[in-house]
């Protein structure tokens, strides 16, 4: 398995791919050996996802080689590179909910004669690429079953046993497999993929859960900001290593800090829970602070801001804001002063076609007019105050959310907060896709709020930022809020390793 | 309870134990007339035209599409057998020449909604103006009376014989037919991949386009036969006529458990979707119950088959 010798199955050099102005991946470099598990490493927002992209075929390199086999590798679809031996499954497993469970393993490739699908040898052909893809003497999922029915451990096979059916699979891509599974579920999983290693097959191993990683691989490759870092043997390294090429970058000094004076509790959560998550969150929230959320993606972070905010139901627990308890509609938490800004920027934050002004004043219509009527004029003028006070670089009221670039889109998504005079912000990943400039506008725009005695909750995967705004940061790990910590007695590479544990 | 959710997973149980229900009712109600076995084949020829377009809408809806044109592209259809006849051709020319028509403006739906890229509704809310503009063109915006030459016993029984006539078999094999090509065929089992989840099917290496392009044609042809039935009926080609009949042949699927979002929907479902529309259309006739109350009753029917489907998407 391991030994320098070992030909690469699939080599990667020199790799690039930008978007728009933003670089994702820059020289890049891969190489996977067969039989081997190989991880891939790297902070959110590090180029992961686009370099399996890359692979997977549903995007394509601005530059760079990529070479499968000794041959060049340039898939341009999903289907071509499954056709040369790549298969990719998808952290969320995309099934045909409505197909059964055998006609889902064999979507691509039906049996059968004259259009007629042959049931009998899609019963066979489909449970023995299940078989394969299931550790020795356990129950076979029933093939007829509805493919919706199934659990989400099960559906995962059934995707591992569709990739593994249609072609002769040499590399097989794996995203975050176990982020929605059991540790039952997960333990068969690598049963699995060390079964599927003897014969000769190369597994791209991604995964944020670093023991999880230790146990399942045999190499590494980290990357960060889009740039490769290292590779090497997990044998000759340490958990806490990997965290330090992960994480290593300077906190620019772009995080002002003016005198913060904690008030009164206005958030109080106590083993809240919500329908699937979180698990178990409590907290406390003051006023002139800043608590951050870190976390790694699908930990439940967004879940808890949106049960706070009402989006989402709350199964147990209690639940308080200012002297309110219990859950409420989002409607009542506006009233209450408690707002929320979306990480969906473009799915629900905004309304991008409309305009400015409409995106800045939709939540409080009742300040352009009385009777119901809404003033354009007061519109407008309400808007100009906020874009010159956010810096936001826009033409004017008039132009249209879905024109500006993204940082300037999220200014306007804080001026609608501002605008409602909300003193209790729920912020989810508020500098996602933004640019450094429209951060360091944000991050002050946050102090300032803090400053003048209102209360922030922020979630962020991005550590660096969470350190250089929060007062105090908790961390959620698979739906459950450990403890908040000063950020001062806190550092990227503990915060890394809490959630990653 | 749990039985009870049980018998709803299985989507078109609910609708035929509904139709049982409904049938007994008015058989209760107004046993001279209703039961009588002349009305039930009566029942039967009516709902043909709806349950034919209905199994081709079955097919559309299952892929995740729609077609509001059905009742235009009806119409012209009449017209178009009408003006064959009067051109002096054969019945059989006629009719396939009627069959075929629908087929090709089921094409033209299915290549401008994968061409342009446009969502059925629309598309099809387009067609629906358009076929309806030219079936008056045709026409002259009048009725074309022609020799049905034989045409019109498709839809009539023979003088006290209790067989049903060649229309009703027609949608029977319609309905076997659709429910052999969804349950059975490669292409069918396609259609409801594409309708469960377009990306996921794309990912498989099934093409959307031809998918789209098949289903809509095929749906066309079946309304196309629609239509020779509609003029059999009718026995002149009218360009004002079947105004609305698309809504009843959505309603249809819908009652018979087919989910707009596409993926979930039988042919045999439909049938029985169709029948309970008929039934209460017959029933409250035979009550004597004036127009507004029979349309009150169905609309009340397929709002209540709409929460049944609810519950029943809740217990999966």
């Amino acid at each position: 398995m391991s030994g320098s010798a070992a030909p690469a199955l699939l080599h990667v050099a020199g790799l690039s791919k930008s978007f728009g102005a933003t670089k994702a991946l820059s020289d890049v470099q891969l190489s996977l050996r067969a039989g081997e598990v190989h991880a891939l490493l790297g902070e959110n927002g590090a180029g992961k996802s686009t370099l399996l992209k890359i692979l997977a075929g549903t995007q394509r390199a601005d530059s760079g080689s990529l070479e499968l086999a000794g041959r060049r590798y340039a898939p341009s679809t999903p289907l071509q590179a499954q056709a040369l031996g790549v298969a990719f499954v998808a952290q969320e497993p995309a099934l045909c909910a409505d197909l059964s469970v055998a006609e889902n393993i064999l979507l691509g490739a039906l049996p059968g004669s004259f259009g007629v699908v042959d049931r009998a040898a899609l019963r066979r052909r489909a449970g023995a690429a299940l078989a394969r893809v299931l550790p020795e003497g356990a129950l076979l999922p029933d093939l007829a079953q509805r493919a919706g029915a199934l659990g989400q451990g099960d559906r995962q096979l059934v995707c591992l046993a569709r990739a593994l059916a249609q072609t002769e699979c040499r590399i097989l891509i794996l995203d975050e497999p176990t982020s929605t599974l059991n540790s039952s579920e997960a333990e068969r999983l690598f049963g699995v993929v060390r079964e599927l290693t003897k014969s000769g097959m190369a597994v791209l191993y991604v995964s944020h859960f670093l023991e999880e990683v230790e146990r399942i691989a045999d190499r590494y490759t980290v990357l960060r900001d889009g740039q490769f870092v290292q590779s090497g043997a997990l044998a000759q390294t340490t958990r806490s290593e990997l965290v330090k090429l992960m994480a290593g970058r300077d906190v620019q000094a772009l995080f002002p800090r003016s005198a913060r004076t904690p008030g009164e509790v206005v958030l109080d959560l106590r083993e809240l829970s919500g329908k699937n998550l979180p698990i178990s969150a409590s907290l406390t929230l003051r006023r002139g602070e800043v608590l951050g959320i870190a976390g790694l993606l699908g930990a439940g972070r967004t879940e808890l801001l949106r049960a706070i905010f009402g989006l989402e139901a709350v199964k147990s627990g209690s639940l308080r804001v200012k002297a309110v308890v219990g859950a409420a509609s989002p409607a009542r938490r506006l009233a209450q002063g408690v707002g929320l800004l979306s990480e969906d920027r473009k799915g629900e934050g905004l309304a991008e076609s409309l305009s400015l002004g409409d995106n800045i004043t939709l939540s409080k219509l009742e300040s352009l007019g009385s009777f119901g009527l809404v003033s354009p004029k007061r519109r407008s003028a309400i808007a100009r105050t906020h874009l010159e006070r956010l810096g936001v670089r826009a033409r004017g009221p008039e132009q249209l959310a879905r024109d500006l670039s993204g940082g300037n889109q999220q200014k306007i998504c804080f001026a609608r907060l501002l605008h409602h005079g909300l003193d209790v912000l729920l912020l989810d990943e508020p500098t996602r896709g933004v640019d450094v400039g429209s951060r360091a506008d944000l991050y002050r725009i946050i102090d300032e709020l803090a400053a003048r005695g209102n209360a922030v909750l922020m979630v962020s995967s991005y550590l660096p930022e969470l350190l250089g705004v929060c007062d105090r940061i908790a961390v959620m790990v698979r739906g459950r809020l450990l403890p908040a910590r000063p950020a001062s007695e806190l550092s990227e590479h503990a915060l890394l390793l809490e959630a990653t544990g | 309870m749990s039985e009870i959710r049980g018998l709803f997973r299985t989507p078109w149980l609910g609708p035929l134990l509904a139709l049982c229900l409904l049938y007994a009712l008015f058989t209760a109600l107004a046993p001279d007339t209703f039961a009588r076995q002349s009305n039930l084949l009566t029942m039967l020829r009516q709902t043909s035209v709806v349950g034919i377009a209905a199994v081709g809408m079955t097919f559309t809806i299952v892929l995740g599409g729609i077609d509001l044109s059905v009742g235009s592209a009806v119409a012209l259809t009449t017209v178009v057998v009408a003006e064959c006849l009067r051109a002096g051709m054969g019945p059989v020319a006629a009719a396939g020449l009627g069959v075929l028509s629908g087929g090709v403006l089921g094409l033209g739906n299915g290549a401008l909604v994968t061409g342009l890229k446009i969502s059925p509704f629309i598309v099809t809310l387009g067609t629906m103006s358009i076929l309806r503009g030219v079936a008056k063109g045709i026409a002259d915006e009048q009725k074309i009376d022609a020799d049905p030459r034989g045409l019109d016993a498709l839809m009539q029984n023979h003088a006290g014989s209790l067989a049903p006539p060649p229309g009703v078999w027609l949608m029977l094999a319609a309905t076997l037919f659709g429910v052999g090509l969804l349950t059975y065929t490669k292409i069918g089992r396609q259609i409801v991949a594409v309708g469960s989840n377009r990306e996921t099917a794309r990912l498989c290496g099934i093409s959307l386009p031809k998918t789209t392009l098949f289903v809509y044609a095929l749906s066309g042809l079946l309304v196309g036969l629609a239509g020779v039935l509609e003029f059999s009926t009718l026995t002149v080609g009218d360009p004002t006529d079947s105004v609305g009949l698309e809504l009843e042949v959505i309603a249809a699927v819908v009652i018979g458990g087919g989910s707009l979002s596409g993926g979930q929907g039988s042919a045999s479902g439909t049938l029985v979707g169709a029948l309970l529309l008929t039934v209460i259309k017959a029933g409250c006739t035979h009550l004597g119950f004036p127009n507004w109350v029979q349309e009150i009753f169905t609309g009340f029917i397929i709002v209540v088959a709409m929460s049944i489907d609810r519950l029943r998407q809740r217990a999966r």
